[in-house]
């Protein structure tokens, strides 16, 4: 099946920046006719996974492939790794530091978000090496 | 209602001016920026006190009508220069979100 590949770097140091790459696959989904709820949950789960690696794992890498049926979502990052991965998908745990906190972040919903709005998600996570996160969200008919 | 009739009966000041006849169908309050983003419906407006940067992407992404800062709170600099730059209206009142709420409810 053909699809189009898309690939963005999301830059660690630069928090404010975070969304862009969600923000450009959200118009692009847009422009190719996606129905509004599958783009709102593509954009969703990918927005906290940029926020994830911002501020957990200084950037990393996106790499999105979009069919006519279904968005895969790849984001990898070279980050400290997940210790607990359980712990970490429990909604409300955080180790996200306090000036993330004043931004309106941390409140530990990333992974419980992510997990929300994708009909799959994979974590491979290697303590010191980094963490590939694999998105799944089907698009079903409008 | 559109954002500009909302304005108008509830005495909203404009911060970020866009495309103001959009429509307003649902109303929704919070300031965690997570909670929001999976939450918060389509063409609602959102009433917070949070005016960073991090607000303009959330209101992008949930695709809200508008933004309202409750309680006079502070729109950064930043956040402004991109919401001008997305095309998200951004309003602004010295009411808590509670009473703004209440007012908006009976217009919707």
């Amino acid at each position: 099946m053909s699809s189009i590949h898309l690939h963005y770097d999301v830059s660690g140091e630069d928090f404010t920046r975070a969304g862009e790459a969600s923000g450009l696959v959200k118009k692009r989904l847009k422009a190719l006719g996606y129905n509004t709820d599958a783009i709102r949950r593509v954009a969703i789960a990918m927005y906290e996974a940029e926020i994830n690696m911002v501020i957990h794992a200084d950037g990393g890498f996106v790499d999105i492939d979009i069919y006519p049926d279904k968005v895969e979502i790849l984001l990898s990052d070279r980050g400290p790794g997940i210790p607990d991965v359980d712990k970490a998908m429990q909604a409300g745990f955080s180790t996200a530091p306090d000036n993330v906190r004043n931004l309106g972040f941390g409140a530990g919903m990333g992974l419980p978000n992510i997990k929300k709005y994708t009909d799959d998600m994979k974590i491979d996570t290697e303590l010191g090496v980094g963490t590939k996160l694999y998105l799944t969200v089907r698009v079903n008919e409008a | 209602m559109t954002v500009n009739e909302l304005i108008k009966k509830l005495d909203l000041a404009v911060l970020v001016e866009d495309d103001l006849d959009r429509e307003v169908t649902d109303c929704y309050i919070g300031d965690l920026l997570s909670w929001v983003m999976g939450r918060a419906p389509e063409d609602s407006a959102w009433l917070t006190v949070m005016g960073n940067i991090n607000s303009i992407a959330v209101a992008t992404l949930a695709d809200v009508s508008c933004i309202i800062l409750v309680e006079d709170a502070a729109l950064d600099a930043d956040a402004k220069a991109k919401a001008e730059m997305h095309g998200v209206n951004i309003l602004t009142t010295s009411q808590n979100s509670y009473q703004l709420a209440v007012a908006l409810s009976a217009l919707l």
